[in-house]
């Protein structure tokens, strides 16, 4: 019997959060868009609070989203936003900006830490630095190879959360930037449309509700949406680790996220239940683990046809 | 957007602090020229952990004469070690960063801690510089990095005159702000697409600029654009500060980074001789200080982008980008270096870096107050030979000019209206 990994996910609200629960999710990392970011919906604080006793007595732990970079206007607020998450109980708060660290150590020095800057978290000495500075959990970028993830693993002794599957965000730019393009189209047309420059900036809450192309790549397609915090491009791809989460079982990888920004509860529904499933039937016996092909498939069946599920960084190698 | 806007009121009123003027050097001739035409340091890349792996880069043996050379203009060399290492980027670390302190090299711009602290702990001369790839946007995140040891932090490029104001109120530290050049529309290090488009690392100098590129963009399936419309792009204008270099100094920024390790060297003199020339003016004489239309006109002899102010007064708009399919082409071209000048014949030694003959419009510049046009009469080669044209690169030309002028002064040449 091996130590079980955390099934790690995101929520758009507490109803999908209960079906998540009951999927088999035993961690989420909820908030709002002022301090985290891209996340499956907004917790305002009373309801991280209500998410929080939903949560705990189903043993499932609740991370507080810090992961905005941060400005002047929002860390005069950090201190008591971070009081009332201690208050309300969350477990953790994923932040990737130094000001969460200082904010913390003062307002709850004794709150657990999660480091996760996305992109830039990419070698295990960084890890063991923000560990010497208080973290206990260090997110994978994810574009990092299995090599380096596993060694990562081996030289830090802080926990390790690897994203295994879902859209991950590949761009991000403070600029309004659909926003702007419809101002220009709006400038350089003779008719303009009704809605355009003046057009609220709206949520997007599906993936395929609005995508860029790229012009030799026409069958990708990529996720764009614009909120509080400026433009964000996602990835073309779902990633998709199921067939080989054992490799990173065997290694001892402390959380695996699964990102349900922008998909359906009953997709995140199916996923979760399949890297569930995964997880339990391996740590019940390591030896006789055998991936089952009927797990890929409940997956295979809700998902987007026009997203492919593939492997991500894992087993490519890049150059620069 | 106008002058009128400054914060003056923002933070105690100090006595100005003349900034440094900090431009980039893709080689050591680039290098010389910067600091000859006026930067108070130059930033450059070493063989490893840099963010431009397409330029040239300095060897060690380079970095030196660099420094050496520097030094007697009193100016100082960083060298960017801005990457975010992956783990096998680690080895070899030590020694290069120990090899960077021997060869006399100021500062190094870091973004990965790892980089941070194995500087701070086996190179101790070398000052470490928080680079603009951590994307740091608020006084607490500066704060922390001060706490850590750093005596200066490269802002974000998304941060404003006004978030700058209350930096430098809440903490001592430099703050660098890049206030020409292109730019990143993401934020700094917050961007794969090279990694997703052309499996090209881009936080580790692999960027392919797929920002710049054109897409096409749908809502619901259906085009949010028709066929005659410009495409959708992310890229953006450069960026360029020079009018309001008053707002900089007053608010208090300690170092004015121009970006661009990848320009040529007509650029970089252009560029640094005109922020040169009005961060003088300013500090002379700020009551009076005026900007001089010319400094603006140089800029554009040397830029083929559109320019704008960045994120100094306001979050960039549609203005800001460039839908347009070609960017437009400077009217000048780099035609010469000038290596002597004979007072009493009035006759010039210029160094052919593009074709030029007589009959064109030419215009010399240098640092100290060569700025003229003429138009090229007769040429020779160093042997008095007649040339119907200077064609061969690098070729000693005899020119005769209409002033004075002094070696590294350069000569451009009108190619456009």
């Amino acid at each position: 019997m091996t130590t079980k990994p955390e099934l790690l996910t995101s929520a758009a609200s507490l109803e999908e959060m209960k079906r998540l629960i009951e999927a088999g999710a035993n961690a989420f990392v909820i908030g709002e868009a002022r301090y985290g970011l891209r996340l499956a919906g907004e917790f305002n604080i009373s309801m991280i609070a209500e998410a929080v006793k939903l949560a705990h007595p189903r043993g499932v732990r609740i991370y507080a989203a810090l992961n905005n970079l941060m400005d002047n206007e929002t860390v005069e607020m950090l201190p008591s936003y971070i009081s009332s998450l201690k208050d309300a109980g969350v477990d953790a708060l994923v932040f990737g900006d130094p000001a969460v660290l200082m904010a913390a150590r003062s307002a709850a020095p004794e709150m657990a830490l999660h480091w996760n800057a996305e992109m830039t978290s990419t070698n295990y000495q960084t890890a063991n630095y923000w560990g010497r500075r208080g973290a206990v959990r260090f997110v994978l970028a994810r574009e990092l190879n299995m090599d380096q993830v596993l060694e990562v693993k081996e030289q830090t002794s802080l926990e390790v959360q690897v994203q295994v599957h879902g859209l991950t965000n590949i761009y991000h730019s403070k600029r309004p930037l659909v926003q702007s393009y419809l101002e220009h189209q709006d400038d350089t047309d003779n008719q303009p449309e009704e809605t355009g420059a003046n057009e609220q900036k709206r949520a997007v809450y599906r993936e395929d509700e609005r995508y860029l192309i790229e012009t030799e790549r026409p069958d990708e397609r990529f996720p764009i949406y614009e909120d509080f915090n400026g433009t964000h491009i996602m990835s073309s791809d779902d990633l998709c680790m199921l067939e080989n989460l054992h490799e990173l079982m065997e290694a001892g990888i402390d959380s695996f996220k699964i990102e349900g920004l922008l998909k359906s509860t009953s997709y995140n529904e199916a996923v979760i239940h399949a890297y569930r499933s995964a997880i339990d039937a391996y740590c019940t016996a390591p030896e006789q683990y055998e991936f089952q092909e009927q797990w890929l498939d409940s997956i295979k069946e809700l998902q987007n046809p026009a997203r492919e599920l593939s492997y991500g960084f894992f087993y490519k190698e890049q150059v620069y | 957007m106008s002058i009128q806007t400054k914060p003056r009121s923002i933070g105690k009123r100090h006595r100005l602090a003349k900034p440094e003027l900090l431009a980039p050097a893709g080689n050591l001739e680039k290098l010389k020229f910067a600091v000859h035409y006026g930067a108070d340091a130059v930033y450059i890349g070493g063989q490893k952990y840099g963010l431009r792996s397409n330029a040239d880069n300095f060897s060690f043996a380079e970095m030196k004469e660099g420094v050496e050379f520097a030094k007697q203009y009193g100016a100082k060399v960083f060298v960017a070690t801005n990457i975010y290492a992956h783990n096998e980027d680690i080895a070899g670390l030590e020694q290069y960063l120990r090899a960077l302190e021997e060869a006399g090299i100021a500062a190094i711009i870091a973004a990965d801690p790892i980089i941070i602290e194995t500087a701070q702990r086996v190179a101790p001369k070398l000052e470490v510089h928080l680079s603009t790839q951590q994307s740091t946007l608020n006084w607490q995140a500066v704060k922390f990095w001060k706490e850590e040891g750093l005596p200066r932090v490269v802002l974000a490029r998304e941060t404003s005159i006004e978030d700058i104001a209350q930096i430098k109120a809440n903490v001592d530290i430099e703050i660098e702000a890049f206030i020409h050049g292109a730019m990143c529309s993401s934020f700094s290090g917050r961007c794969v697409l090279s990694n997703h488009f052309t499996d090209r690392d881009s936080n580790r100098g692999g960027c392919s600029q797929s920002c710049r590129w054109k897409y096409d963009i749908f809502e619901e399936d259906m085009p949010m654009f028709s066929s005659e419309e410009d495409k959708f792009t992310m890229g953006s204008k450069d960026l360029c500060m020079l009018e309001y270099i008053p707002d900089l100094i007053d608010v208090g920024v300690d170092s004015f980074k121009i970006e661009g390790r990848m320009k040529s060297l007509h650029y970089v003199a252009t560029v640094v001789n005109a922020y040169r020339q009005a961060i003088d003016s300013y500090m002379a004489d700020p009551e009076h200080y005026e900007l001089k239309q010319e400094w603006l006109d140089d800029i554009h002899k040397a830029a083929n982008r559109p320019l704008n102010t960045g994120f100094f007064y306001d979050t960039p708009g549609a203005e800001d980008h460039i839908y347009e399919p070609e960017e437009k082409q400077a009217p000048y071209d780099f035609a010469g270096v000038v290596l002597s000048y004979d007072a009493e014949s009035g006759l010039a030694v210029v160094q052919q870096r593009n074709h030029f003959k007589p009959g064109h419009e030419v215009e010399f510049f240098g640092p100290h107050g060569t700025f003229f046009k003429q138009i090229v009469n007769e040429i020779a080669d160093e042997a008095g030979n007649p040339l119907d044209a200077a064609r061969h690169p690098l070729q000693h030309i005899v020119i005769k000019t209409e002033q004075p002028v002094k070696p590294m002064d350069m000569m451009r040449k009108r190619v456009r209206p």
